[in-house]
């Protein structure tokens, strides 16, 4: 295969994963390593490379749109980011020293869950039962626009929600992933902050915990400028294109249809990965 | 209990900051972006008909391609992966750009709480980008 067509195959794959992360709300960046590895053989840390610069593009493409909603919280934003960039090194850390095949299990795992999360209830939790003291410190309470005002809210067991973030992180450094799903579950399961401003408030973070891993990602070669380039740019295009549609398609089949794809590329993961055949 | 009318106007102060903070991400990506497309271009006409690199084995592309001066130096003579990498890396340093412009943010708004949390955030990402020395 000539240069040419391999890179437009890519962009075209980038474009469609873009398209159907933003659909689904599952992000692209989970489907982007499975894709290249298991499709074209690529190996995993030039997959990862690519698919991490991938989910910064989405991230911050899409921070401005959700911005303006007046949703996210940047002070909750801000210090949960202390608990996912460390996280984020730890993970980049690791993924020198852990075996590809090893990781490739454990990203099978992680599409797995992801798949069983985004099935499961979602909504807002009870609010938190006391204030947590930590959360009052630091200011984290504030309020989201609803109809014609303003509801406040609460923080609750900020402790938690800090651990869960820096498990997000560490993922995110070790698989190239922005691993959303976890970061909203620490902040609307555990800390209790309602639904809507954990989705966009964990969007804004995601491109931030990414940095943290793509420096060293790039100084240790993970980010192989031929392979990233179509990939960023098919992905960030598909992405824009789906944050668009997201108004007016009807999503349920497609983000069955995906994540039934997600369901099958992480058991082929890990298939893959306990038969050594990343290696 | 609600939150006191202060925190409320701290809270407005925010949804600006985020605006521009926003606005700010956004630009980034589509300089990024331009690059990329601007050293895909080169790249393609050049080697477009070559056959396509080996993947399947990892070999870190080459110390020139790895280093921020690398990358800038190739950048200026319009080295395509050189180009590709640039864009790479202001796709990376746009969201540390938006938490320094947060760090400032909270200067202005005298948050020295804020401020401190924003350094140590600040520092961890220059950290990496520096290449994570030790790790």
């Amino acid at each position: 295969m000539n240069t040419l067509t391999f890179s437009a195959i890519l962009l075209a794959g980038g474009l469609g994963a873009g398209f159907l992360g933003a659909l689904s709300g599952l992000g692209g960046g989970v489907v982007i390593v499975p894709l290249l590895t298991i499709l074209f053989g690529v190996d995993i840390r030039y997959a990862i490379g690519a698919s991490l610069v991938s989910v910064i593009a989405t991230s911050s493409g899409a921070a401005a749109a959700y911005v303006k909603e007046g949703f996210s919280n940047i002070r909750i934003g801000m210090f949960l980011e202390v608990a996912t960039t460390l996280g984020a090194l730890f993970g980049a850390f690791l993924a020198a020293y852990i075996a590809p095949n090893v990781i490739a299990i454990i990203f099978g795992v992680v599409l797995l869950t992801s798949v069983y999360l985004s099935f499961k209830q979602k909504g807002d939790f009870p609010p938190p039962e006391k204030p947590d003291r930590i959360a009052q410190h630091l200011r984290l309470a504030g309020s989201y626009p609803v109809g014609d005002g303003e509801r406040s809210y609460e923080v609750g067991n900020v402790t938690a929600g800090f651990g869960l973030m820096a498990l997000a992180g560490a993922l995110s450094g070790l698989l190239g992933i922005g691993s959303g799903a976890v970061k909203v579950l620490a902040m609307d399961q555990a800390m209790r902050i309602p639904f809507k401003v954990s989705t966009t408030t964990s969007n804004f973070m995601i491109g931030v915990t990414a940095a943290a891993s793509a420096g060293i990602y790039l100084h240790r070669g993970y980010l192989d400028p031929g392979l990233a380039m179509p990939v960023m740019l098919g992905v960030l295009a598909g992405s824009m294109l789906g944050a668009r549609m997201l108004m007016q398609a009807r999503v349920r089949v497609l983000r069955l249809v995906f994540n039934l794809v997600v369901l099958a590329l992480g058991i082929e993961m890990i298939l893959n990965g306990a038969m050594g055949k990343l290696l | 209990m609600t939150p006191s009318t202060s925190q409320h106007e701290s809270s407005r102060r925010d949804v600006r900051l985020e605006q521009v903070l926003g606005n700010l991400l956004r630009a980034g990506v589509l300089t990024a972006a331009g690059f990329v497309v601007a050293g895909a271009i080169l790249l393609l006409l050049r080697t477009g008909g070559a056959r396509v690199r080996d993947y399947h084995h990892f070999v870190p592309p080459e110390a020139q391609l790895r280093s921020v001066p690398g990358i800038f130096f190739g950048a200026l003579t319009l080295d395509p992966r050189s180009l590709i990498q640039f864009g790479m890396l202001v796709l990376i340093a746009t969201p540390v750009l938006r938490v320094a412009a947060s760090l400032v943010g909270f200067l202005i708004e005298h948050d020295l709480l804020y401020v401190a949390i924003t350094a140590i955030v600040l520092a961890i990402l220059i950290f990496s980008m520096a290449g994570g020395r030790g790790l």
